[in-house]
């Protein structure tokens, strides 16, 4: 492409659209799919099928451990994993701001066709907009995954049981915290990075052991884990019970949190899902998780209990009690 | 974390927490004055663990809460001028009269949400044709880096950078929450972090006169505990001295460089409290020499709203007369998502701060 920004002719349909489209985007996701160059894809789906579409607008668009456009894959991958799905296929849609550096949109695509290779979906077809200069933040992503349901998943809220544990795959609070000291400028001891990632191999293989032992899936995205929580609490009439100090979060994440007024629990995650799981094969999902990923935390945070219906409760690391409640807006730093 | 963990430590807490129940014969009211106080006993679950007779009171100590109406519109004022306003974050969702800062933006205001009023001379100095507000809201605490904004400002020659003041001090505020007829706080637990900048000496006077002991108090668990346990050990002593629990952040005289840097800046004026009302001598105003920082002046705007219009009982509330759950909207019209008092917004606000701990809802 001999342009070195985005302009709106690129959005229009016209000569500029088709060379960003063969030299950028066809050129980089080659698929029998995508090859037939249409408007949509005929796709060989068979049984039930899981869908799930997400939109990301993320700023800054380049991030440490991640960019927008891994987020875009993983976000709508993860969505699938977490209704028990095996996403197979994606669209990828831009509204792209006008004056975009070509350079970071080529970085975009690449990173978008890496973590489409690593989580096995193939992009197979898409779309591009382009808005005028001050109408966009640079770029925003559209991406809907599709994929066929696991045999084994019966994931729904209405399966939650007073007794089942609650498990989270990893320490929390990195995506947020990575992103909120990059638009700050803050810099810690050891910088934190997203902790963005593909998730429906590892769900996937805890479905296959534990099948509908396995009650509820959920990413802790936006809202972080007492979003999804509360949520929890609300729609089962069942109370969630914390253990403060089961929850794993890294030191230098504490820390940011902690210099900058926010609770890690409302903190969005990329790479962090939640499991309700029949109490009796809890320890079992643990260890099946700790083996997955030898460097993730996963732990125990919780339990599902009847007392103190629809309120989320958490033992703080002394001993007392507080109800964690949903996040209302967007979270506020203190003054002080 | 160094100097933080050890803070944190379960068993040391409960050694102190078992040493208030072994202490305490009778009920107590202690007001803890800074709203990150407040924060600290809700966040850790420490008023599930006092013992019933020691009753927390949340005190006046949240900048947000007592900000009055009249300087949110103004703030609103200056976003519809155009004016790019900074603020910090808890700031923002505070109802003014029609809309609070963060309704001023959905409608097209510039506002910037920020951890330090340097940031905002930043903005200043990188945006020339615009002019940009500070809005210095707080206790002695921030005080001295908004005063440090201005000075900063003055020094590089800019004429676009300017402050919306409204700070406020506290013991003006001790003494008008003791002076009230049915005030019925026993013992104090002093803001630790407002003290490290000015010192305890201005405490003194006010222990020897309303006979209340004041413990300068910091935030982490332990030092909630001990501030506690040592006003404790007072009431049930028949004592009130002034004494510092924060001793690693604390020094009687406090900062002495802050301190110059708010003298320079600042003089002391009567201010209005949100819900209690104007007080002598609460609060700051820039001094003459720097009157072209300030953005009141500068733009012109006022407000002389009304006070309490919404039925918020914030200064009954503020002097500890009343409880949030006290407060017929509380829980129902009047919640975090649609607060119609400041005390709602903050999560150092003695209302949020019932509302997420919902003790009653838990022990019922």
């Amino acid at each position: 492409m001999d342009k070195k920004k985005i302009e709106l002719g690129h959005g229009s349909g016209g000569l500029l659209t088709r060379e960003l489209l063969d030299e950028l985007i066809f050129s980089t996701f080659r698929n029998p799919y995508i090859d037939q160059k249409h408007d949509g894809a005929v796709l060989p789906l068979t049984g039930e099928v899981v869908i799930s579409t997400d939109s990301f607008v993320v700023s800054p668009i380049f991030f440490k451990g991640g960019d927008i456009g891994e987020l875009a894959v993983n976000g709508s991958v993860n969505d699938v994993a977490m209704c028990g799905g095996i996403p197979k296929y994606l669209s990828l849609a831009f509204i792209i701001e006008e004056g975009l550096p070509v350079e970071d949109l080529k970085k975009i695509l690449q990173s978008i066709s890496i973590a489409a290779k690593r989580s096995g979906v193939e992009v197979v077809t898409g779309d591009t907009k382009v808005v005028e200069k001050g109408k966009g933040d640079r770029i925003f992503i559209n991406t809907t995954a599709v994929g066929m349901k696991h045999p084994g998943a019966d994931i729904t809220m209405s399966r939650i049981l007073p007794g089942d544990q609650i498990i989270v795959n990893n320490s929390l609070a990195q995506h947020g915290m990575a992103i909120m000291s990059e638009r700050e400028g803050l810099a810690f001891e050891s910088a934190i990075s997203s902790d963005t990632t593909n998730l429906n191999y590892v769900v996937s293989d805890i479905l296959d052991r534990f099948g509908t032992q396995i009650h509820l899936l959920r990413d802790a995205t936006r809202g972080g884990v007492a979003g999804v929580l509360s949520e929890i609490a609300v729609d089962t009439s069942l109370g969630v019970f914390l253990k403060e100090e089961a929850i794993p979060l890294q030191k230098q994440v504490a820390a940011a949190c902690d210099l900058l007024g926010l609770d890690p629990l409302y903190v969005a995650n990329e790479g962090v899902f939640l499991v309700v799981a029949h109490q009796d094969i809890a320890h079992d999902l643990l260890e099946a998780l700790k083996v997955q990923d030898p460097e993730a935390s996963p732990a125990i945070i919780g339990e599902i209990t009847t007392a103190h219906p629809e309120m989320v409760v958490l033992e703080s690391k002394i001993g007392g009690r507080r109800v964690v409640t949903p996040l209302i807006g967007e979270q506020l730093p203190r003054i002080c | 974390m160094k100097y933080l963990d050890e803070y944190r430590d379960r068993d040391a807490t409960r050694v102190f927490l078992k040493q208030i129940r072994e202490t305490v014969t009778r009920p107590w009211k202690i007001m803890e004055i800074c709203g990150g106080q407040t924060h600290g006993l809700v966040k850790n679950g420490l008023l599930d663990l006092l013992p019933d007779e020691v009753q927390m009171i949340h005190g006046p100590g949240c900048p947000v809460c007592v900000t009055p109406k009249s300087l949110i519109d103004m703030a609103v004022q200056l976003m519809e001028k155009g004016v790019v306003v900074c603020s910090f974050g808890d700031m923002v969702r505070v109802p003014g009269t029609t809309k609070s800062l963060l309704q001023a933006k959905a409608e097209g205001g510039d506002l910037r949400v920020l951890y330090s009023p340097i940031e905002a001379v930043t903005i200043a100095r990188d945006n020339p044709e615009k002019e940009v507000v500070f809005f210095a809201v707080g206790f002695e605490t921030t005080a001295p880096a908004d005063a440090l904004s201005v000075l900063h400002a003055k020094k590089e020659g800019l004429t676009n950078y300017s402050i919306l003041v409204s700070h406020v001090l506290v013991p003006p505020a001790m003494e008008a929450i003791l002076a009230d007829e049915h005030a019925v706080i026993d013992a104090f637990l002093g803001a630790g972090h407002v003290c490290a900048i000015m010192g305890t000496t201005a405490y003194e006077p006010l222990a020897r006169k309303y006979q209340i002991p004041i413990v300068v108090t910091g935030f982490e668990p332990l030092d909630l505990v001990d501030g506690i346990y040592r006003a404790v050990k007072q009431l049930e002593a028949g004592k009130y001295k002034v004494e510092n629990q924060y001793s690693r952040v604390v020094r009687k005289e406090g900062n002495l460089e802050a301190r110059k840097v708010i003298e320079t800046v600042f003089e002391v004026a009567t201010r209005e409290w949100r819900g209690i009302g104007p007080i002598p001598d609460s609060g700051y105003r820039l001094r003459d020499a720097f009157v072209d920082f300030d953005a009141e002046l500068k733009f012109g705007v006022c407000s002389d709203t009304a006070e309490n219009t919404s039925g918020c009982i914030a200064g009954e509330i503020l002097k500890g007369l009343k409880k949030p759950h006290q407060c017929p909207y509380f829980a129902k019209e009047c919640t975090p998502a649609k607060p119609l008092g400041a005390p709602m917004v903050s999560s150092e606000g003695a209302c949020a701060a019932y509302y997420h701990f919902s003790d009653h809802l838990i022990k019922t």
